[in-house]
């Protein structure tokens, strides 16, 4: 067995892994409710301003 | 009954309550004293050194902080036995569950390198070469694991959490007059005024007494452990314990530096080792011990987070009750991240500022989520029956998460961008 074939064995076993708890976690357990929505709405801006502080600043460090 | 048989009775139900949170003590204590981990060694060091006592009242107050965030990871724990990031894959999905996963383990993974830069500065003050510093460490740590038992690993941890409270003897061999101590700590103050400076000092204190790791690593730690819904209670009090004592740790710290090198710049707790060791010999030894266990202290509980949370994700063995031919993949990451990070910090001209300093802005990434997923979870009624979070404890918990996440967020922009509060 090449280290190529024990490689790309371990990677497709892990990707297929991905896909199973892509799968077994797809819909969320926890209820949606206004609440709930509301938090990750949030979450999700939070971390986009964020990663859009941090891309500013790489940037900002790249061109100076 | 006589007294004598009441008091006996009494002896009797006391030491039966202490066997008892003996055996169920561990993850509340090993979290809070490893949060003070090399990292927040030198934010005490500096916090003294500039503000002498005047901070005391601050980290006071970050005892029930601390308390309330972890002790939810105790009741999600012990009554979903789960760890936390596969409670978030369940509660809030794959988009979420694998954000929060990656997230940790690059946080995890810059943190580990900072607790090397620590064990090792600190070893360095008594000659021991880098090399020599992560191979024992690697080995300690990897002796540790490899027993084959959580109780084990756990008793051991809490033997080096008993080597932090060092600090302490630390500050009685530098006289700090007391009543300053008193007159000066304790009441609510802002030395100086609340400029710029002052304001980045309390979001760095803030910063090192909850970070994103310690949330996985005890809910992991609680499951692992096996504790109960009837052991809530204990778990409770054993994180209680364990967020008294790490303040305690903090204030002798700020105490000794206060003391000798009040109105020195700290940059680094091994720096502020060598200042102290120049007039108090001792002082400055006990606190180069004190960095390197601070070090090893969190090394062992960000390590064991990563590999719990990859574990519970994966559906891998992962515990320490199992042998390394029953959970291959739980060692194989522990090990992976421990000598990688170690190895980083022998590379000459490796970037370890910077990473020390990037470490500060991902982690402002991850615990908002980490935080708001815990009290969403807390709040499932389903799941949680009637260990849900009460009005009271939604109040507290909520009111705390809000400021630790404006307060940290700003420390990670303040770390990003130097000039922006000045």
């Amino acid at each position: 067995m090449s280290i190529a074939y024990i490689l790309r064995s371990v990677f497709s076993d892990v990707i297929a892994k991905v896909h199973a708890i892509n799968r077994r976690y797809a819909t969320p357990r926890l209820a949606m409710s206004k609440h709930v929505r509301l938090a990750l709405l949030c979450l999700r801006i939070y971390l986009l301003i964020l990663v859009g502080l941090l891309a500013y600043k790489f940037i900002s460090i790249v061109i100076h | 009954m006589n007294w004598t048989t009441r008091f006996y009775y009494k002896l009797q139900r006391m030491w039966k309550a202490t066997r008892l949170y003996l055996i169920l003590a561990g993850p509340g204590i090993v979290v809070m004293i490893a949060d003070n981990d090399a990292g927040g060694i030198t934010t005490y060091a500096a916090t003294g050194s500039k503000y002498e006592y005047y901070l005391i009242w601050f980290l006071i107050i970050l005892c029930p902080v601390a308390y309330y965030v972890q002790e939810m990871t105790v009741r999600l724990g012990a009554v979903t036995k789960r760890g936390h990031a596969e409670a978030m894959f369940d509660g809030f999905g794959a988009f979420w569950g694998w954000f929060s996963l990656i997230d940790l383990l690059l946080v995890d993974w810059l943190t580990l390198v900072t607790e090397f830069i620590g064990m090792t500065a600190a070893l360095a003050i008594f000659g021991v070469p880098g090399w020599l510093t992560v191979t024992m460490v690697c080995l300690l740590m990897g002796f540790m694991v490899l027993n084959g038992r959580y109780w084990t690993w756990e008793k051991l941890a809490m033997a080096f959490c008993a080597l932090n409270l060092i600090y302490i003897p630390g500050a009685f061999m530098v006289h700090p007059p007391v009543s300053d101590i008193f007159s000066h700590g304790l009441i609510p103050n802002f030395p100086g005024g609340f400029d710029s400076q002052l304001f980045f000092f309390l979001m760095a204190n803030i910063g090192t007494t909850i970070a994103p790791w310690m949330l996985f690593f005890q809910q992991s730690s609680v499951v692992d452990k096996g504790l109960k819904e009837k052991d809530i209670a204990w778990g409770k009090f054993d994180t209680l314990l364990g967020s008294i004592f790490t303040v305690l740790v903090a204030i002798f710290i700020v105490i000794v530096c206060g003391t000798v090198l009040h109105g020195v710049d700290v940059d680094d707790a091994a720096q502020a080792s060598k200042l102290l060791m120049k007039t108090h010999h001792y002082a400055g030894e006990f606190m180069a011990i004190g960095l390197f266990d601070a070090g090893l202290l969190g090394a062992i509980c960000i390590s064991l987070a990563s590999s719990w949370a990859f574990g519970e994700v994966f559906g891998w063995a992962h515990s320490l009750n199992a042998k390394i031919k029953e959970a291959p993949w739980f060692y194989a990451s522990y090990f992976i991240a421990l000598v990688s990070a170690g190895l980083v910090v022998l590379i000459p001209g490796a970037p370890l500022v910077l990473i020390t300093l990037f470490v500060q802005v991902v982690a402002v990434t991850l615990l908002p989520a980490a935080l708001v997923f815990l009290i969403l979870l807390l709040n499932d009624k389903e799941t949680m029956g009637d260990k849900v979070n009460s009005r009271w404890e939604n109040l507290i918990n909520g009111t705390i998460v809000g400021v630790i996440i404006v307060l940290s967020t700003l420390y990670g922009i303040s770390t990003l961008f130097p000039s922006m509060f000045n």
